[in-house]
Protein backbone atom coordinates (compact mmCIF):
# COMPACT_ATOMS: atom_id res chain seq x y z
CA UNK A 1 0.00 0.00 0.00
CA UNK A 2 1.47 2.93 -0.93
CA UNK A 3 0.66 6.07 0.86
CA UNK A 4 -0.95 9.41 0.15
CA UNK A 5 1.60 12.15 -0.07
CA UNK A 6 3.60 9.17 -2.18
CA UNK A 7 0.58 8.58 -4.52
CA UNK A 8 1.06 12.66 -4.86
CA UNK A 9 4.14 12.37 -5.90
CA UNK A 10 3.84 10.35 -8.64
CA UNK A 11 0.66 11.55 -9.72
CA UNK A 12 2.81 15.40 -9.71
CA UNK A 13 5.86 13.66 -11.45
CA UNK A 14 3.99 12.22 -14.12
CA UNK A 15 1.64 15.34 -15.14
CA UNK A 16 4.80 17.25 -15.29
CA UNK A 17 6.72 15.06 -17.22
CA UNK A 18 3.27 14.57 -20.17
CA UNK A 19 3.32 18.43 -19.50
CA UNK A 20 7.12 18.46 -20.66
CA UNK A 21 6.57 16.32 -23.69
CA UNK A 22 4.25 18.32 -25.26
CA UNK A 23 5.83 21.42 -25.26
CA UNK A 24 8.79 19.32 -26.54
CA UNK A 25 6.55 18.26 -29.19
CA UNK A 26 5.72 21.58 -30.17
CA UNK A 27 9.03 23.52 -30.25
CA UNK A 28 10.13 20.84 -31.62
CA UNK A 29 8.49 21.73 -35.05
CA UNK A 30 8.56 24.99 -34.99
CA UNK A 31 12.22 24.97 -34.62
CA UNK A 32 12.34 22.56 -37.73
CA UNK A 33 10.71 25.18 -39.21
CA UNK A 34 12.99 27.81 -38.55
CA UNK A 35 15.95 25.72 -38.97
CA UNK A 36 14.60 24.89 -42.44
CA UNK A 37 13.55 28.35 -43.14
CA UNK A 38 17.03 29.61 -42.20
CA UNK A 39 19.25 27.00 -44.40
CA UNK A 40 17.18 27.75 -47.57
CA UNK A 41 16.23 31.40 -46.97
CA UNK A 42 19.78 33.22 -45.92
CA UNK A 43 21.57 31.86 -49.17
CA UNK A 44 19.08 33.48 -50.73
CA UNK A 45 18.84 36.54 -49.29
CA UNK A 46 21.37 38.67 -51.64
CA UNK A 47 21.00 42.60 -51.95
CA UNK A 48 19.27 41.73 -55.27
CA UNK A 49 16.40 40.58 -53.41
CA UNK A 50 16.02 44.28 -51.94
CA UNK A 51 16.86 45.91 -55.38
CA UNK A 52 15.48 44.13 -58.07
CA UNK A 53 11.47 42.79 -59.62
CA UNK A 54 10.48 39.27 -59.78
CA UNK A 55 12.02 37.86 -62.90
CA UNK A 56 10.70 35.75 -65.39
CA UNK A 57 11.65 31.96 -65.18
CA UNK A 58 15.43 31.53 -65.54
CA UNK A 59 16.65 34.55 -64.92
CA UNK A 60 18.07 36.21 -62.12
CA UNK A 61 16.01 39.07 -59.88
CA UNK A 62 14.50 39.89 -56.44
CA UNK A 63 11.08 40.82 -54.46
CA UNK A 64 11.60 44.24 -54.71
CA UNK A 65 7.55 44.99 -56.07
CA UNK A 66 6.14 42.14 -53.95
CA UNK A 67 7.96 44.36 -50.49
CA UNK A 68 6.86 47.25 -51.61
CA UNK A 69 3.40 45.64 -52.82
CA UNK A 70 3.03 44.07 -49.62
CA UNK A 71 3.85 47.18 -47.29
CA UNK A 72 1.31 49.13 -49.39
CA UNK A 73 -1.46 46.82 -48.77
CA UNK A 74 -0.50 46.05 -45.00
CA UNK A 75 0.13 49.91 -44.11
CA UNK A 76 -3.51 50.55 -46.08
CA UNK A 77 -5.27 48.01 -44.34
CA UNK A 78 -4.11 49.22 -40.89
CA UNK A 79 -4.71 51.96 -41.72
CA UNK A 80 -8.48 51.81 -42.61
CA UNK A 81 -9.09 49.10 -39.90
CA UNK A 82 -7.89 50.27 -37.27
CA UNK A 83 -9.56 53.48 -36.13
CA UNK A 84 -12.69 51.73 -37.25
CA UNK A 85 -11.54 48.59 -34.83
CA UNK A 86 -11.01 51.18 -31.89
CA UNK A 87 -13.95 53.27 -32.13
CA UNK A 88 -16.64 49.65 -32.42
CA UNK A 89 -14.27 48.51 -29.86
CA UNK A 90 -15.12 51.46 -27.63
CA UNK A 91 -18.57 51.67 -28.08
CA UNK A 92 -18.50 47.68 -27.32
CA UNK A 93 -16.86 48.29 -23.78
CA UNK A 94 -17.77 52.09 -22.76
CA UNK A 95 -21.04 53.03 -24.39
CA UNK A 96 -22.91 49.59 -25.42
CA UNK A 97 -24.20 48.89 -21.55
CA UNK A 98 -27.79 49.16 -22.03
CA UNK A 99 -29.74 47.95 -25.39
CA UNK A 100 -29.72 45.04 -27.68
CA UNK A 101 -26.70 46.53 -30.35
CA UNK A 102 -23.88 45.66 -28.32
CA UNK A 103 -24.38 42.13 -27.34
CA UNK A 104 -25.02 41.78 -31.55
CA UNK A 105 -22.46 43.89 -32.62
CA UNK A 106 -19.87 41.72 -30.01
CA UNK A 107 -21.36 38.52 -31.58
CA UNK A 108 -20.92 39.04 -35.35
CA UNK A 109 -17.67 40.40 -34.75
CA UNK A 110 -16.73 37.05 -32.92
CA UNK A 111 -17.66 35.08 -36.42
CA UNK A 112 -16.25 37.79 -38.19
CA UNK A 113 -12.85 36.69 -36.06
CA UNK A 114 -13.02 33.28 -37.06
CA UNK A 115 -14.13 33.30 -40.23
CA UNK A 116 -11.50 31.79 -42.91
CA UNK A 117 -9.65 34.79 -44.58
CA UNK A 118 -10.27 33.11 -48.23
CA UNK A 119 -13.87 33.72 -47.63
CA UNK A 120 -13.30 37.18 -47.34
CA UNK A 121 -11.20 37.06 -50.12
CA UNK A 122 -14.16 35.84 -51.97
CA UNK A 123 -16.27 38.72 -50.75
CA UNK A 124 -14.01 41.84 -51.57
CA UNK A 125 -14.05 39.55 -54.93
CA UNK A 126 -17.60 39.27 -55.23
CA UNK A 127 -18.46 43.04 -53.47
CA UNK A 128 -15.33 45.20 -55.28
CA UNK A 129 -13.43 43.35 -58.43
CA UNK A 130 -16.40 42.24 -59.98
CA UNK A 131 -17.70 45.04 -60.39
CA UNK A 132 -14.80 47.09 -61.48
CA UNK A 133 -13.62 44.29 -63.63
CA UNK A 134 -10.26 44.33 -62.41
CA UNK A 135 -7.74 43.15 -59.90
CA UNK A 136 -6.36 45.97 -57.71
CA UNK A 137 -3.92 47.31 -54.71
CA UNK A 138 -7.12 49.19 -53.34
CA UNK A 139 -9.19 45.55 -53.14
CA UNK A 140 -5.98 44.02 -51.64
CA UNK A 141 -5.91 46.72 -48.80
CA UNK A 142 -10.05 46.18 -48.40
CA UNK A 143 -9.57 42.39 -47.89
CA UNK A 144 -7.00 43.18 -45.22
CA UNK A 145 -8.35 45.77 -44.00
CA UNK A 146 -11.69 43.74 -42.88
CA UNK A 147 -9.33 41.39 -40.94
CA UNK A 148 -8.01 43.58 -39.19
CA UNK A 149 -11.40 45.03 -38.02
CA UNK A 150 -12.36 42.24 -35.77
CA UNK A 151 -8.90 41.73 -34.08
CA UNK A 152 -8.52 44.99 -33.56
CA UNK A 153 -12.03 45.47 -31.65
CA UNK A 154 -11.40 42.52 -29.65
CA UNK A 155 -8.72 43.79 -28.21
CA UNK A 156 -9.76 46.84 -27.73
CA UNK A 157 -12.84 45.61 -25.73
CA UNK A 158 -10.76 43.15 -23.82
CA UNK A 159 -7.95 46.34 -22.98
CA UNK A 160 -10.80 48.49 -21.79
CA UNK A 161 -12.31 46.07 -19.77
CA UNK A 162 -8.92 45.78 -17.98
CA UNK A 163 -9.27 49.44 -16.41
CA UNK A 164 -11.07 49.08 -13.24
CA UNK A 165 -13.92 50.89 -12.48
CA UNK A 166 -13.08 52.53 -10.04
CA UNK A 167 -10.99 54.74 -12.31
CA UNK A 168 -14.37 55.00 -14.64
CA UNK A 169 -16.06 56.52 -11.38
CA UNK A 170 -13.36 58.59 -10.58
CA UNK A 171 -13.70 60.62 -13.57
CA UNK A 172 -17.11 60.89 -13.25
CA UNK A 173 -17.12 61.91 -10.05
CA UNK A 174 -15.34 65.16 -10.82
CA UNK A 175 -18.43 66.21 -13.27
CA UNK A 176 -16.67 64.79 -16.30
CA UNK A 177 -18.85 64.05 -19.35
CA UNK A 178 -18.63 60.20 -20.37
CA UNK A 179 -16.64 61.64 -23.87
CA UNK A 180 -14.08 63.38 -21.77
CA UNK A 181 -13.64 59.97 -19.53
CA UNK A 182 -13.54 57.72 -22.59
CA UNK A 183 -11.06 59.72 -24.45
CA UNK A 184 -8.71 60.85 -21.54
CA UNK A 185 -8.63 58.02 -18.95
CA UNK A 186 -9.94 54.77 -19.64
CA UNK A 187 -8.60 54.58 -23.49
CA UNK A 188 -4.99 55.67 -22.39
CA UNK A 189 -5.04 53.54 -19.80
CA UNK A 190 -5.85 50.95 -22.60
CA UNK A 191 -3.41 52.32 -24.49
CA UNK A 192 0.07 49.71 -24.41
CA UNK A 193 -2.63 47.21 -24.80
CA UNK A 194 -4.44 48.58 -27.48
CA UNK A 195 -1.02 49.16 -29.63
CA UNK A 196 -0.35 45.50 -28.81
CA UNK A 197 -3.27 44.25 -30.34
CA UNK A 198 -2.95 46.81 -33.46
CA UNK A 199 0.77 44.94 -33.85
CA UNK A 200 -0.73 41.42 -33.50
CA UNK A 201 -3.32 42.64 -36.56
CA UNK A 202 -0.33 44.03 -38.50
CA UNK A 203 1.58 40.40 -37.76
CA UNK A 204 -1.33 38.59 -38.99
CA UNK A 205 -2.10 40.40 -41.67
CA UNK A 206 1.38 40.74 -43.20
CA UNK A 207 1.29 36.63 -43.95
CA UNK A 208 -2.41 36.24 -45.42
CA UNK A 209 -2.40 34.71 -49.14
CA UNK A 210 -5.79 33.45 -49.74
CA UNK A 211 -7.22 37.20 -49.40
CA UNK A 212 -4.75 38.55 -51.59
CA UNK A 213 -5.13 35.81 -54.51
CA UNK A 214 -9.01 37.20 -55.03
CA UNK A 215 -8.24 40.95 -55.19
CA UNK A 216 -5.16 42.44 -55.54
CA UNK A 217 -3.52 39.17 -57.20
CA UNK A 218 -0.15 39.79 -58.62
CA UNK A 219 2.28 41.72 -60.72
CA UNK A 220 5.33 40.94 -62.47
CA UNK A 221 6.21 44.60 -62.77
CA UNK A 222 7.34 47.46 -60.67
CA UNK A 223 3.92 49.15 -60.07
CA UNK A 224 2.68 51.99 -57.35
CA UNK A 225 -0.58 52.19 -58.38
CA UNK A 226 -3.00 50.65 -56.21
CA UNK A 227 -5.80 50.76 -58.72
CA UNK A 228 -3.40 47.86 -60.57
CA UNK A 229 -2.62 44.42 -59.71
CA UNK A 230 -0.24 44.66 -57.38
CA UNK A 231 2.64 42.05 -56.33
CA UNK A 232 2.83 40.89 -52.83
CA UNK A 233 5.19 38.52 -50.59
CA UNK A 234 2.57 35.64 -49.90
CA UNK A 235 1.12 35.55 -53.43
CA UNK A 236 4.41 35.38 -54.88
CA UNK A 237 5.91 32.59 -52.58
CA UNK A 238 2.73 31.11 -53.04
CA UNK A 239 3.40 30.52 -56.96
CA UNK A 240 6.85 30.59 -57.13
CA UNK A 241 7.42 27.70 -54.82
CA UNK A 242 5.11 25.66 -56.75
CA UNK A 243 7.27 26.14 -59.93
CA UNK A 244 9.67 23.63 -61.21
CA UNK A 245 12.29 26.52 -61.24
CA UNK A 246 15.16 26.62 -59.00
CA UNK A 247 15.62 30.58 -58.97
CA UNK A 248 11.57 30.82 -58.31
CA UNK A 249 11.98 28.25 -55.47
CA UNK A 250 15.18 30.08 -53.60
CA UNK A 251 13.36 33.86 -54.20
CA UNK A 252 10.13 31.75 -52.66
CA UNK A 253 12.40 30.94 -49.47
CA UNK A 254 13.73 34.43 -49.00
CA UNK A 255 10.18 35.61 -48.96
CA UNK A 256 8.85 33.36 -46.69
CA UNK A 257 12.24 34.15 -44.40
CA UNK A 258 11.72 37.73 -44.82
CA UNK A 259 7.51 37.50 -43.66
CA UNK A 260 8.23 35.34 -40.40
CA UNK A 261 11.58 37.82 -39.50
CA UNK A 262 8.70 40.97 -39.49
CA UNK A 263 6.12 38.78 -37.78
CA UNK A 264 8.49 37.81 -35.30
CA UNK A 265 9.63 41.50 -34.84
CA UNK A 266 6.16 43.01 -34.24
CA UNK A 267 5.34 39.88 -32.09
CA UNK A 268 8.33 40.86 -29.76
CA UNK A 269 7.98 44.51 -29.65
CA UNK A 270 4.06 43.65 -28.83
CA UNK A 271 5.00 41.77 -25.55
CA UNK A 272 8.09 43.94 -24.75
CA UNK A 273 5.67 47.02 -25.09
CA UNK A 274 3.13 45.84 -23.56
CA UNK A 275 5.45 44.32 -20.45
CA UNK A 276 6.61 47.48 -20.04
CA UNK A 277 3.77 49.48 -19.65
CA UNK A 278 2.27 46.23 -17.55
CA UNK A 279 5.30 47.13 -15.03
CA UNK A 280 4.29 51.11 -14.84
CA UNK A 281 0.81 50.63 -14.00
CA UNK B 1 -34.44 60.60 14.30
CA UNK B 2 -33.32 63.32 11.76
CA UNK B 3 -30.95 65.01 14.74
CA UNK B 4 -32.92 68.03 15.86
CA UNK B 5 -29.41 69.26 17.74
CA UNK B 6 -28.01 70.05 13.69
CA UNK B 7 -28.01 74.23 13.29
CA UNK B 8 -27.15 74.07 9.41
CA UNK B 9 -27.76 71.54 7.22
CA UNK B 10 -26.03 71.20 4.38
CA UNK B 11 -27.55 67.87 2.61
CA UNK B 12 -31.12 67.08 3.24
CA UNK B 13 -32.09 63.25 3.25
CA UNK B 14 -35.71 62.60 3.38
CA UNK B 15 -37.61 58.87 2.58
CA UNK B 16 -34.33 57.45 0.31
CA UNK B 17 -35.24 53.93 -0.76
CA UNK B 18 -32.25 52.71 -3.03
CA UNK B 19 -32.08 49.64 -5.33
CA UNK B 20 -30.07 47.51 -6.86
CA UNK B 21 -32.62 45.57 -9.56
CA UNK B 22 -35.15 44.36 -7.26
CA UNK B 23 -33.54 44.11 -4.23
CA UNK B 24 -33.90 46.83 -1.84
CA UNK B 25 -30.56 48.64 -0.20
CA UNK B 26 -31.75 51.90 1.98
CA UNK B 27 -35.35 51.30 3.60
CA UNK B 28 -36.87 55.11 4.12
CA UNK B 29 -33.57 56.86 5.31
CA UNK B 30 -33.66 60.30 6.74
CA UNK B 31 -31.42 62.19 7.42
CA UNK B 32 -29.17 65.90 7.67
CA UNK B 33 -26.06 66.25 6.94
CA UNK B 34 -24.53 69.27 8.78
CA UNK B 35 -22.46 72.21 6.94
CA UNK B 36 -18.34 72.17 7.22
CA UNK B 37 -18.70 69.34 9.67
CA UNK B 38 -17.65 65.65 9.46
CA UNK B 39 -20.15 63.24 9.02
CA UNK B 40 -19.44 59.33 9.75
CA UNK B 41 -21.23 56.52 8.32
CA UNK B 42 -20.29 53.46 10.16
CA UNK B 43 -22.04 49.57 10.32
CA UNK B 44 -21.26 46.44 8.96
CA UNK B 45 -20.47 45.29 5.97
CA UNK B 46 -23.58 45.27 3.40
CA UNK B 47 -25.47 47.47 5.48
CA UNK B 48 -25.86 50.19 2.86
CA UNK B 49 -23.23 53.21 4.35
CA UNK B 50 -21.43 53.39 0.32
CA UNK B 51 -24.87 53.02 -1.37
CA UNK B 52 -26.24 55.93 0.81
CA UNK B 53 -22.97 58.20 0.04
CA UNK B 54 -23.13 57.22 -3.64
CA UNK B 55 -26.69 58.56 -3.89
CA UNK B 56 -25.09 61.88 -2.80
CA UNK B 57 -23.14 62.12 -6.23
CA UNK B 58 -25.87 59.75 -8.10
CA UNK B 59 -22.60 57.65 -8.98
CA UNK B 60 -25.05 54.68 -8.94
CA UNK B 61 -26.18 56.12 -12.49
CA UNK B 62 -23.54 54.53 -14.25
CA UNK B 63 -24.45 51.24 -13.64
CA UNK B 64 -27.80 50.09 -15.56
CA UNK B 65 -30.50 48.89 -12.92
CA UNK B 66 -29.91 50.62 -10.11
CA UNK B 67 -32.14 53.24 -8.68
CA UNK B 68 -32.91 55.28 -6.46
CA UNK B 69 -36.87 57.32 -4.92
CA UNK B 70 -36.89 60.18 -1.96
CA UNK B 71 -35.64 63.20 -2.34
CA UNK B 72 -31.71 64.57 -1.26
CA UNK B 73 -32.01 68.62 -1.37
CA UNK B 74 -28.24 70.55 -1.61
CA UNK B 75 -29.09 73.77 -2.63
CA UNK B 76 -32.59 73.51 -2.39
CA UNK B 77 -32.79 71.73 -4.93
CA UNK B 78 -33.55 67.85 -5.17
CA UNK B 79 -30.77 66.00 -7.09
CA UNK B 80 -32.68 63.10 -7.33
CA UNK B 81 -34.72 64.91 -9.80
CA UNK B 82 -34.55 63.37 -13.46
CA UNK B 83 -33.66 66.51 -15.01
CA UNK B 84 -30.66 67.52 -12.22
CA UNK B 85 -27.63 67.78 -14.49
CA UNK B 86 -25.23 64.76 -13.16
CA UNK B 87 -22.20 66.26 -14.47
CA UNK B 88 -22.88 69.90 -12.84
CA UNK B 89 -23.77 67.60 -9.65
CA UNK B 90 -20.43 65.91 -9.41
CA UNK B 91 -18.39 68.75 -9.89
CA UNK B 92 -20.34 69.97 -6.88
CA UNK B 93 -19.89 66.68 -4.55
CA UNK B 94 -16.57 65.55 -4.93
CA UNK B 95 -15.65 61.71 -3.77
CA UNK B 96 -12.24 60.16 -2.85
CA UNK B 97 -12.70 56.15 -3.47
CA UNK B 98 -11.82 53.68 -1.00
CA UNK B 99 -8.56 52.61 -3.68
CA UNK B 100 -6.30 55.44 -4.91
CA UNK B 101 -7.29 56.10 -8.50
CA UNK B 102 -4.60 58.43 -10.27
CA UNK B 103 -5.56 59.12 -13.69
CA UNK B 104 -2.71 57.73 -16.35
CA UNK B 105 -0.95 61.35 -16.32
CA UNK B 106 1.38 63.41 -15.17
CA UNK B 107 0.52 64.86 -11.23
CA UNK B 108 -0.20 68.16 -12.00
CA UNK B 109 -2.30 67.08 -15.05
CA UNK B 110 -4.08 64.70 -12.62
CA UNK B 111 -5.34 67.95 -10.73
CA UNK B 112 -6.38 69.84 -13.65
CA UNK B 113 -8.32 67.30 -15.25
CA UNK B 114 -10.96 68.24 -13.05
CA UNK B 115 -10.30 72.01 -12.69
CA UNK B 116 -10.48 72.44 -16.44
CA UNK B 117 -13.77 70.97 -16.38
CA UNK B 118 -15.80 74.27 -15.93
CA UNK B 119 -13.39 76.46 -15.34
CA UNK B 120 -10.71 78.61 -18.16
CA UNK B 121 -7.90 79.28 -15.99
CA UNK B 122 -4.73 80.40 -17.41
CA UNK B 123 -1.68 78.52 -17.02
CA UNK B 124 -0.46 80.83 -13.86
CA UNK B 125 -3.92 80.52 -11.92
CA UNK B 126 -3.97 76.77 -12.84
CA UNK B 127 -0.41 76.40 -11.33
CA UNK B 128 -1.56 78.53 -8.07
CA UNK B 129 -4.49 75.91 -8.15
CA UNK B 130 -2.66 72.91 -8.37
CA UNK B 131 0.08 74.09 -5.62
CA UNK B 132 -3.02 75.53 -3.40
CA UNK B 133 -4.89 72.01 -3.77
CA UNK B 134 -1.46 69.82 -3.30
CA UNK B 135 -0.60 71.73 0.06
CA UNK B 136 -4.39 71.62 1.73
CA UNK B 137 -3.89 67.53 0.56
CA UNK B 138 -0.36 67.66 2.51
CA UNK B 139 1.51 66.21 -0.70
CA UNK B 140 3.12 69.50 -2.13
CA UNK B 141 6.55 68.91 -0.44
CA UNK B 142 6.60 65.93 -1.40
CA UNK B 143 6.10 66.21 -5.19
CA UNK B 144 6.77 70.03 -5.83
CA UNK B 145 9.87 68.88 -7.96
CA UNK B 146 8.03 66.06 -9.66
CA UNK B 147 4.75 67.48 -10.98
CA UNK B 148 5.30 66.22 -14.53
CA UNK B 149 5.71 62.35 -13.43
CA UNK B 150 3.31 60.19 -13.97
CA UNK B 151 1.31 60.09 -10.92
CA UNK B 152 1.05 56.34 -10.97
CA UNK B 153 4.96 56.22 -9.71
CA UNK B 154 3.24 57.81 -6.16
CA UNK B 155 3.36 55.46 -3.47
CA UNK B 156 -0.20 54.26 -2.19
CA UNK B 157 -0.68 57.19 0.54
CA UNK B 158 0.58 59.78 -1.74
CA UNK B 159 -1.79 58.53 -4.48
CA UNK B 160 -4.43 58.60 -2.00
CA UNK B 161 -3.62 62.47 -1.25
CA UNK B 162 -3.10 62.82 -4.66
CA UNK B 163 -6.63 62.15 -5.32
CA UNK B 164 -7.73 64.36 -2.12
CA UNK B 165 -6.15 66.82 -4.08
CA UNK B 166 -7.64 66.66 -7.32
CA UNK B 167 -11.22 66.19 -5.41
CA UNK B 168 -10.45 69.30 -3.92
CA UNK B 169 -9.06 71.08 -6.35
CA UNK B 170 -12.38 71.71 -8.31
CA UNK B 171 -13.73 73.38 -5.17
CA UNK B 172 -17.05 71.04 -4.47
CA UNK B 173 -19.16 72.15 -1.59
CA UNK B 174 -19.53 68.42 -0.32
CA UNK B 175 -16.71 66.13 -0.17
CA UNK B 176 -17.69 62.49 0.09
CA UNK B 177 -14.79 59.58 1.34
CA UNK B 178 -15.87 56.27 0.77
CA UNK B 179 -12.93 54.06 3.21
CA UNK B 180 -10.45 56.50 1.98
CA UNK B 181 -7.61 54.97 4.72
CA UNK B 182 -8.36 51.29 4.43
CA UNK B 183 -5.61 50.66 1.57
CA UNK B 184 -3.15 52.55 3.81
CA UNK B 185 -0.74 52.03 6.23
CA UNK B 186 -1.15 53.91 10.06
CA UNK B 187 0.98 56.78 8.76
CA UNK B 188 -0.77 57.54 5.87
CA UNK B 189 -3.95 57.42 7.75
CA UNK B 190 -2.81 59.54 10.30
CA UNK B 191 -1.86 62.25 7.51
CA UNK B 192 -5.36 61.97 5.78
CA UNK B 193 -7.25 61.85 8.65
CA UNK B 194 -5.11 65.59 10.11
CA UNK B 195 -5.97 66.83 6.46
CA UNK B 196 -9.81 65.98 6.98
CA UNK B 197 -9.73 67.91 10.23
CA UNK B 198 -8.05 71.06 8.38
CA UNK B 199 -10.65 70.29 5.18
CA UNK B 200 -13.46 70.88 7.25
CA UNK B 201 -12.81 74.38 7.57
CA UNK B 202 -13.60 75.21 3.67
CA UNK B 203 -15.67 71.53 2.70
CA UNK B 204 -18.85 69.53 4.27
CA UNK B 205 -17.46 66.35 4.36
CA UNK B 206 -19.10 62.87 4.62
CA UNK B 207 -16.97 59.82 5.56
CA UNK B 208 -17.92 56.04 5.18
CA UNK B 209 -15.69 54.33 7.36
CA UNK B 210 -15.17 50.78 8.99
CA UNK B 211 -12.72 52.00 11.79
CA UNK B 212 -14.87 52.44 15.08
CA UNK B 213 -11.67 55.00 16.06
CA UNK B 214 -11.55 56.50 13.29
CA UNK B 215 -15.14 57.75 12.94
CA UNK B 216 -14.85 58.87 16.65
CA UNK B 217 -11.54 60.58 16.06
CA UNK B 218 -12.75 62.35 12.66
CA UNK B 219 -16.12 63.04 12.76
CA UNK B 220 -19.00 65.42 14.50
CA UNK B 221 -22.09 63.59 13.62
CA UNK B 222 -22.13 59.29 13.48
CA UNK B 223 -24.78 57.70 11.36
CA UNK B 224 -25.13 54.28 12.63
CA UNK B 225 -26.66 51.77 9.88
CA UNK B 226 -27.64 48.04 9.55
CA UNK B 227 -29.39 46.32 6.99
CA UNK B 228 -30.58 49.13 4.99
CA UNK B 229 -32.11 50.90 7.89
CA UNK B 230 -30.77 53.64 9.33
CA UNK B 231 -29.76 52.72 13.60
CA UNK B 232 -29.03 55.66 15.28
CA UNK B 233 -27.98 59.33 14.40
CA UNK B 234 -26.67 61.83 15.95
CA UNK B 235 -23.52 63.63 17.88
CA UNK B 236 -20.47 61.35 17.25
CA UNK B 237 -19.38 61.53 21.16
CA UNK B 238 -23.27 60.74 22.29
CA UNK B 239 -23.31 58.02 19.66
CA UNK B 240 -20.32 56.21 21.18
CA UNK B 241 -20.73 57.31 24.59
CA UNK B 242 -24.54 57.15 24.98
CA UNK B 243 -26.03 55.42 22.45
CA UNK B 244 -29.82 55.17 22.47
CA UNK B 245 -30.04 51.69 21.13
CA UNK B 246 -28.50 48.33 22.38
CA UNK B 247 -27.75 47.40 18.57
CA UNK B 248 -25.30 50.38 18.28
CA UNK B 249 -23.61 49.81 21.12
CA UNK B 250 -22.87 46.21 20.40
CA UNK B 251 -21.77 47.48 17.17
CA UNK B 252 -19.42 50.19 19.03
CA UNK B 253 -18.17 47.81 21.24
CA UNK B 254 -17.06 44.95 19.27
CA UNK B 255 -19.75 42.76 20.21
CA UNK B 256 -21.28 42.77 17.17
CA UNK B 257 -20.10 43.07 13.52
Amino acid sequence: MIDLYTRRRIANATGLTISVAAMAFGLFWLCWILWTLLGRGLPALTPIVFSQMTPPPGSSGGLLNAIFGSLMMTIGGTAIGTPIGILAGTYLAEFGQRGWLAPITRFINDILLSAPSIVIGLFVYEVYVVHVKHFSGWAGTLALAIIVIPIVIRTTENMLRLVPSTLREAAASLGAPQWKIVSFVTLRAARAGIITGVMLAIARISGETAPLLFTALNNQFWNSDMDQPMANLPVVIFQFAMSPYEDWQSLAWAGALLITFSVLTLNILARVLFRQSASTH
Amino acid sequence: MNAENIVKPRVTVRDLNFYYGKAQALNNINLDIAEKKVTAFIGPSGCGKSTLLRTFNRMYELYPKQKATGSIVLDGQNILDKNQDLNKLRAKVGMVFQKPTPFPMSIHDNIAFGVKLYQSLNKHDMEERVEWALRKAALWDEVKDKLTQSGMGLSGGQQQRLCIARAIAVKPEVLLLDEPTSALDPISTAHIEKLIDELKEDFTIVIVTHNMQQAARVSDYTAYMYLGDLMEFGDTSTVFTNPKRKETEDYITGRFG
